[in-house]
């Protein structure tokens, strides 16, 4: 546990930056937003109604909306847009917090007494004089309910924004789901709930301050608040300069090999940070796009996903291809294979009886396909679907971890594992095999980022590890982590696997 | 001009979708004097009252405030040198009853009022100063915005309907505060009441309102003599009726 929290500062830090800035940016569009409305009626429906529209919007889907919105928007001025990381949370999460602070706003305005508002006319304020010295202070109490709201969901909803390559607190808890790593889980939740508590204690002092026209009390609630904002943020400014950013996506086994990549360039003088709990599509272009400088994808992900190929190929004419059309295109490098592949596979439970995909497809109308959450939408589902005519009588997709336990307890009976997957080692599973070759090959590649293309100390702290890695030692250190007891973290695991590697 | 009166109607018409509330009215107050404005509720008497401070604008006629044309100044600044009070009297109830007070010079940017004196002056004690609106009783919060009103030392005074939220008591006792700081400041006092017996009390004439018109306007004596016409008498029977009533219960 106290590992577990160890690794927590910096993320609290960038956590706490990217919550402060998106309250701030919210208040800054919803005060006036909120005055403005509060005198048209007109306006202030339609500013509450699209605010609560956004609401309406899971956290997760909004953030991901604002990847292609921002690679579209970078591509109108010509680049250079930032589509991963800070922007697109801060964007999401500030528009999360605009309806509570826009409808406390209106409310707080609307709710003074109106016999108040004509006698500041009456005495002759100006109407820049009614809004400082009335309309502000009399509706600041409930305009500070609704920041207050806001300021414990964007706390909350910042754990999110792991999900578009930003460090929050949401690392700990996305990597510890996958891992089964439920101190981990626990450490990010306990950390953000008792940020959240914090925030909303603080700014429930100065509420409270403001209601009962108590200034020290309001003073001392922002003293307070900036200080620990301040302590919060401390660890970014000892953050080092020269950097490089691993990237990963959602899985185990590119969270250890992240971790072997970053070890190696750690040793060679790199300041390593890490980008855990990518999409899989979106891991390639936060790679071409230089938000990470380096990860690892697979052969035929990159074939059917980002170069768009419908055929298949054989290995090396794969990799032939994708060296060719990366340097063509994208920019990005291919350092070379890592040595194993990951592949996609249906397996099945032992003893089931079927040994191929041409033998389960007569069965699989009375059987259930346990999928992971992106295989069913995978160009690769359609070509086996496809080849094989194969009809299941229901599908159901699963984080990976989850669906290796409904293939155990039977909730599904085949699945889509991973052919470098130490679980189907462990649970002892038939891995089917693919009489009509219709899967594409899922060779491990090392990539780089366009500006890392040429770096040659870069590239000559990565090419040793070029087929260097076998599939036995990636299965059992993926198992090392995967398993349900002594786990290993994926730092003890990649350090296992670095000294098993060929180089 | 020292000589115009304080305040003057000229031809003033207000309409609220297409009803008038104010119908062709001229009216024109002496400097000096205490004048009732008289009426059931809608008759027109409030927004009259609204039109001489800008409140409210009409659509028709002017409104002349020492012979100037209100319309053609900084309403700001008229505002700031006329005492308006309300009948639910509108204390900005996150200021502290001196802060109530000294609010107009405030605005106006000049050096701050001798808050003791004007709460003596309305009968009030100096050490209700620091206090909130809601820590004081109706009347006392009635009495601070009448020093919140004095305190722009403006000489026109406007009242609508002062008393209307306070007790009899209460109301009996602010009305002889309000006529003696008349008289000791030299005011020109407008008040707006649907009383009366109050009106009758403290003014010296008394402007009758219906349906947007003034119907009567006489002095407390002629309106008691039944010289004001029919719609004053109706007005005046109520008072007589009741004082006789209770003259025989007394005896």
């Amino acid at each position: 546990m106290s590992e577990a929290f160890a690794q927590l500062p910096p993320l609290i830090a960038s956590h706490v930056l990217l919550a402060a800035a998106a309250l701030a940016l919210a208040l800054i569009v919803g005060l006036p937003l909120g005055l403005a409305a509060s005198r048209r009626p007109r306006l202030a429906a339609i500013a509450v109604g699209s605010a609560g529209l956004v609401q309406t919007i899971p956290g997760l889907a909004l953030l991901a909306l604002f990847y292609p919105l921002l690679l579209a928007l970078s591509a109108l001025v010509g680049g250079g847009l930032p589509a991963l990381g800070f922007l697109p949370a801060l964007l999401a999460l500030s528009l999360y917090a605009l309806l509570p602070i826009l409808r406390n706003v209106i409310a707080g305005l609307k709710g003074i007494d109106p016999a108040v508002l004509q006698a500041a006319d009456a005495v002759g304020m100006t109407p820049g004089q009614k809004l400082r010295l009335v309309e502000a202070p009399l509706a600041a109490p409930v305009a500070m309910a609704g920041s207050r709201t806001a300021a414990v969901w964007t706390i909350g909803a910042a754990t999110l924004a792991t999900t578009v390559g930003y460090p929050s607190l949401g690392n700990p808890i996305f990597a510890g789901l996958q891992i089964e790593r439920w101190d981990l889980v626990l450490a990010g939740c306990i950390a953000a709930a008792a940020l959240a508590l914090a925030t909303d204690a603080l700014l429930g002092l100065i509420e409270r301050g403001i209601g009962a026209r108590d200034r020290r009390r309001v003073l001392a609630g922002s003293i307070l608040l900036l200080l620990g904002l301040a302590l919060a943020c401390l660890p970014l400014f000892a953050m080092p300069e020269r950097k490089v950013t691993v990237g990963a996506k959602n899985f185990s086994e590119q969270f250890i090999l992240a971790r072997l990549i970053g070890g190696r360039l750690e040793r060679a003088g790199y300041r390593v940070s890490y980008r855990e709990g990518l999409g899989s599509a979106v891991a390639f272009r936060a790679l071409q796009s230089g938000d990470i400088d380096v990860y690892v994808d697979y052969s035929g992900t990159l074939w059917t996903g980002a170069m768009g190929r419908t055929d298949t190929a054989s290995r090396a004419a794969m990799l032939d291809g994708i060296g060719r059309w990366m340097a063509a295109g994208p920019h990005t490098a291919l350092v070379g294979p890592l040595g194993f592949e990951n592949a996609y596979a249906l397996a099945v439970r032992p003893g089931s009886g079927i040994a191929s995909i041409a033998d389960l497809a007569a069965r699989a109308p009375r059987l259930t396909l346990g999928a992971d959450l992106e295989f069913l939408d995978r160009p690769e589902w359609r070509a086996i679907r496809d080849a094989y005519g194969l009809r299941f009588a229901a599908t159901r997709a699963y984080s990976p971890t989850f669906m290796y336990r409904a293939l155990q307890s039977g909730q599904a009976d085949v699945i889509s594992a991973f052919s470098s997957d130490g679980r189907v080692a462990a649970d002892r599973l038939t891995i089917l095999t693919d009489p009509k070759e219709a899967m594409p090959h899922y060779d491990a590649l090392l990539l780089v980022s366009p500006a890392r293309a040429h770096d040659a100390h870069f590239l000559s702290v990565l090419r040793p590890l070029t087929n260097a890695i076998r599939v036995e030692d990636m299965r059992t250190a993926n198992y090392s982590v995967d398993r349900d007891r002594a786990k290993a973290s994926p730092d003890q695991a990649a350090a296992w696997l670095d000294r098993r590697a060929r180089h | 001009m020292p000589d115009a009166p304080a305040l003057a109607y000229e031809q003033v018409s207000r309409r609220y979708a297409g009803v008038s509330a104010v119908d062709h009215v001229s009216l024109s107050i002496a400097r000096g004097s205490f004048v009732a404005l008289v009426g059931k509720s809608g008759s027109g008497k409030s927004t009259l009252l609204r039109l001489a401070n800008r409140l409210d604008a009409p659509d028709e006629g002017r409104v002349l405030v020492d012979g100037q044309d209100i319309a053609h100044g900084d309403p700001i600044r008229l505002r700031r040198s006329i005492g308006y009070v309300f009948q639910n009297i509108g204390l900005f109830p996150h200021l502290s009853v001196a802060e109530n007070i000294g609010i107009i010079p405030r605005l106006d940017g000049r050096p701050p009022v001798d808050v003791a004196a004007a709460l003596e002056r309305v009968g009030l004690s100096p050490d209700l100063a620091s206090r909130l609106p809601a820590q004081l009783s109706g009347g006392q919060q009635q009495r601070v915005g009448i020093a919140r009103a004095l305190a722009g030392e403006g000489k026109l005074l406007l009242m609508d309907e002062p008393f209307a939220a306070l007790d009899p008591v209460t109301r009996d006792t602010l009305g002889r505060t309000i006529r003696w700081l008349h008289d000791a400041l030299g005011l020109t006092t407008i008040l707006v009441t649907h009383d009366m017996a109050e009106a009758l009390l403290l003014a010296e004439r008394i402007v009758v309102m219906a349906q947007g018109r003034i119907v009567a306007d006489a002095t407390p004596a002629q309106m008691l003599g039944g010289q004001a016409g029919p719609d004053a008498d109706a007005l005046v029977a109520i008072p007589r009726a009741q004082a006789k009533r209770l003259s025989e219960l007394a005896r």
